[in-house]
């Protein structure tokens, strides 16, 4: 059961933010809220939407939000989900919304440990490839090659030197009830995937491509459409972990120009022809793997 | 009410059974972990209906706590030492959020070197993250005040977190005989926790928000307030436990022979007693001397420490404590109360019992003798001139 445009309540549950122009994170945020609807309580860390959104007395969700610590989103969403089910309420969704930094640096401990406990809630990661909040440093899932304020290319180091973590995988590795990747360029996929997410039971990650506009270099009219390109090009991917099996949502028969996609992006565009070679080649290897081991499904 | 042998840690951990914390998060550390084993096996046994979760993490057991406390639910988590630093962020979080979470802490040394021993760097080192802060003599005390904390928490006038404080092994370890309350008694004591403060399925909110320079010094000026009205509930809190449970606490803090004593030494914890029996043996020698046991030190009891020690002639400190290149944090606490009182008298700080060096009764007597007769503001006690 597919969700579409037409499907999402006209209601607003995340509105009157101060998020900057073409931001992704927010429309990651705000659609996923109309999926889940008014019976979401959501747990924010301290990051984008938490700075964009929580500004006293201006407050913007119109559902049950709460900033948590950095490091604390998994463990304030498994403290709402029992705290709530003790007191016997029952229809609810304990949404956390954390962006990569959140994630996968700092919230990676708190994240192990509520998968680990099976605890009831849904944990979205709007992925934008850097700490934007506090100005483009690099953080755990910070692409390779990318240019950041804390990994700046010179003549000596041409950006980040390291590839993203997987979380998807590392999600995946613990059993995790539900796990999925996704972006906002693919947008039905992505609430697709929350709605689906939202009816399983247990503890459920979606990883989410979130651009970011100022971070990434491009225009801010652009975000939708380098989210897509960023599956196209094959440098990421749309997938589901659920009872022990991998299945690709996406299969692209040819990918479209990586160089392309990467020279778009004011923080790719000092990267060499040799730099652009690694990058394909360790997409195709990971696209071999893909290929070879998981299940493809429908798009 | 049943008597058993309890250790501190268990006697707490009975205290919490009747207090009924909708969600308890914790992680284990010596000295504090026979508390979350009892826990667990009342929850196991069915004799505690909470939802027990098993965090990774210090950090993650007060995140975990204020998630519940933030829909309203009544949250305990137990730590010590190194799980009390690890968790700092989340203790300004909770005292700033106003969820009036109840957390054990067995007092216990800080690295380095590693020590599992007691003494109350841990605890006195937070004491500006907005907690209020109480510190047991013995098990039975431990106990009621679980029971207490949650009434004095949860007050509406207070709405704040509080933290219980036992000395790790001297207390957290030894066995006394207990007086374990019915859960009558404690349902006639302690009220369902009732607020406005959390997320509400019926009514939605915005919670642990940004503010900035103009709103934010209102919400820490309101949180400086809270903590000053909590001294009228503790006192609203033992009166109404007297009447149920028939033991009754001094408040603040508690005296000993001190309405002519000329010589005061102001302790908190465990020691205590044994500095009351001194007092005995001094007084049976002539010596006019007196005990003030601090029970809570925040909010500070100023007023209630001047009217203990205005007619004495000295007072002594001696604290688990040091604040490093300064002096013990209890001492400069009760100067700056006895300068504000108006109290100008001579005082001395004794520290001792740090990594849990025992204190013996020989310090103590030693300690008395230094207040009469004067020594240096501040003295580290036992330690030998070669070990200096």
């Amino acid at each position: 059961m597919s969700i579409t445009a037409r499907d999402l309540c006209r209601d607003e549950f995340f509105y009157g933010h101060k998020a900057c122009a073409g931001c992704g994170g927010s429309l990651a945020v705000r659609n996923a809220l109309k999926v889940l609807g008014r019976n979401a309580f959501a747990v924010l860390p301290a990051g984008c939407m938490s700075a964009v959104g929580f500004n006293f007395p201006q407050l913007c969700f119109a559902n049950n939000a709460i900033i948590s610590t950095f490091a604390g989103t998994a463990s304030m969403l498994t403290g709402v989900e029992a705290g709530l089910r003790a007191k016997g309420i029952t229809d609810f969704t304990a949404v956390g919304f954390a962006g990569d930094g959140g994630t996968a640096d700092i919230g990676i401990q708190a994240f192990s440990g509520a998968i680990d406990r099976g605890d009831n809630i849904l944990y979205i990661c709007y992925d934008n490839e850097a700490y934007m909040n506090t100005g483009i440093q690099k953080s755990g899932l910070t692409p390779f090659g990318a240019k950041t304020t804390t990994t700046p290319s010179g003549k000596n180091i041409h950006g980040n030197i390291r590839p993203k973590k997987n979380m998807f995988e590392i999600a995946a590795a613990h059993d995790i009830a539900y796990a999925a990747t996704a972006t906002i360029g693919y947008m039905e996929d992505f609430l697709t995937k929350v709605q689906k997410a939202s009816e399983i039971n247990g503890t459920k990650y979606i990883h989410v491509i979130a651009p970011c506009p100022t971070g990434w270099g491009v225009p801010v009219s652009d975000t939708v459409e380098i989210a897509r390109e960023i599956v196209n090009c094959g440098l990421w991917y749309l997938a589901e972990y659920e009872n022990g099996e991998f299945t690709l949502n996406r299969n692209p028969k040819q990918f479209t120009d990586v160089s392309e996609y990467l020279k778009k992006q004011g923080r790719f565009r000092h990267l060499t022809d040799d730099d652009i070679n690694l990058i394909i080649n360790s997409r195709d290897e990971k696209w071999n793997k893909i290929r070879k081991d998981w299940k493809f499904g429908k798009d | 009410m049943a008597k058993k042998f309890l250790s501190g840690d268990e006697a707490f951990a009975e205290g919490v059974r009747l207090a009924k914390p909708q969600v308890i998060s914790a992680y284990p550390i010596t000295p504090q972990t026979i508390v979350v084993e009892r826990l667990s096996e009342m929850v196991e046994d069915g004799s505690l209906k909470s939802e027990f979760i098993h965090v990774e993490s210090e950090h993650s057991a007060l995140s975990c706590a204020i998630g519940a406390s933030a829909v309203g639910a009544r949250a305990f988590t137990a730590t010590s030492s190194q799980g009390l630093l690890y968790m700092a962020e989340c203790l300004t979080y909770a005292a700033g959020g106003r969820f009036p979470i109840v957390m054990m802490n067995a007092n216990r040394s800080t690295a380095l070197p590693w020590n599992i021993y007691g003494d109350q760097r841990d605890s006195v080192s937070q004491l500006d993250s907005g907690w209020i802060q109480v510190y047991a003599e013995n098990a039975q005390e431990g106990l009621d005040l679980a029971l207490m904390s949650y009434y004095i928490a949860e007050h509406k006038d207070v709405s704040t977190p509080l933290m219980v404080n036992l000395d790790g092994f001297i207390l957290t370890h030894t066995y006394e005989t207990v007086d374990v309350p019915t859960q009558e008694q404690a349902d006639a004591f302690l009220p369902a926790y009732e607020t406005e403060n959390k997320l509400d399925i019926d009514v939605p909110k915005n919670l642990a928000f940004s503010a900035g320079p103009e709103h934010n010094y209102i919400f820490k000026y309101k949180e400086h307030q809270a903590l000053l009205r909590a001294k009228s509930i503790i006192a609203e809190a033992e009166k109404k436990f007297a009447e149920i449970f028939g033991r009754q606490y001094g408040g603040l803090l508690e005296t000993y022979l001190t309405d002519d004593a000329d010589y005061i030494l102001i302790t908190l914890g465990s020691i205590a007693g044994l500095c009351r029996e001194i007092a005995d043996y001094l007084r049976s020698e002539g010596k006019k001397v007196g005990v003030v046991r601090l029970r809570y030190i925040r909010p500070f009891p100023t007023e209630e420490l001047a009217a203990a020690v205005k007619n004495a002639k000295v007072v002594g400190i001696l604290e688990k404590d040091i604040s490093f290149g300064n002096e013990g944090t209890i001492f400069t606490n009760v100067n700056s109360s006895l300068f504000r009182s108006g109290i100008n008298i001579p005082a001395y700080n004794f520290i001792g019992g740090l990594g849990g060096k025992n204190i013996s009764h020989e310090d103590i007597s030693e300690i008395f003798d230094r207040i009469e007769n004067g020594t240096e503001p501040v003295n580290f006690i036992g330690i030998e001139a070669s070990e200096k």
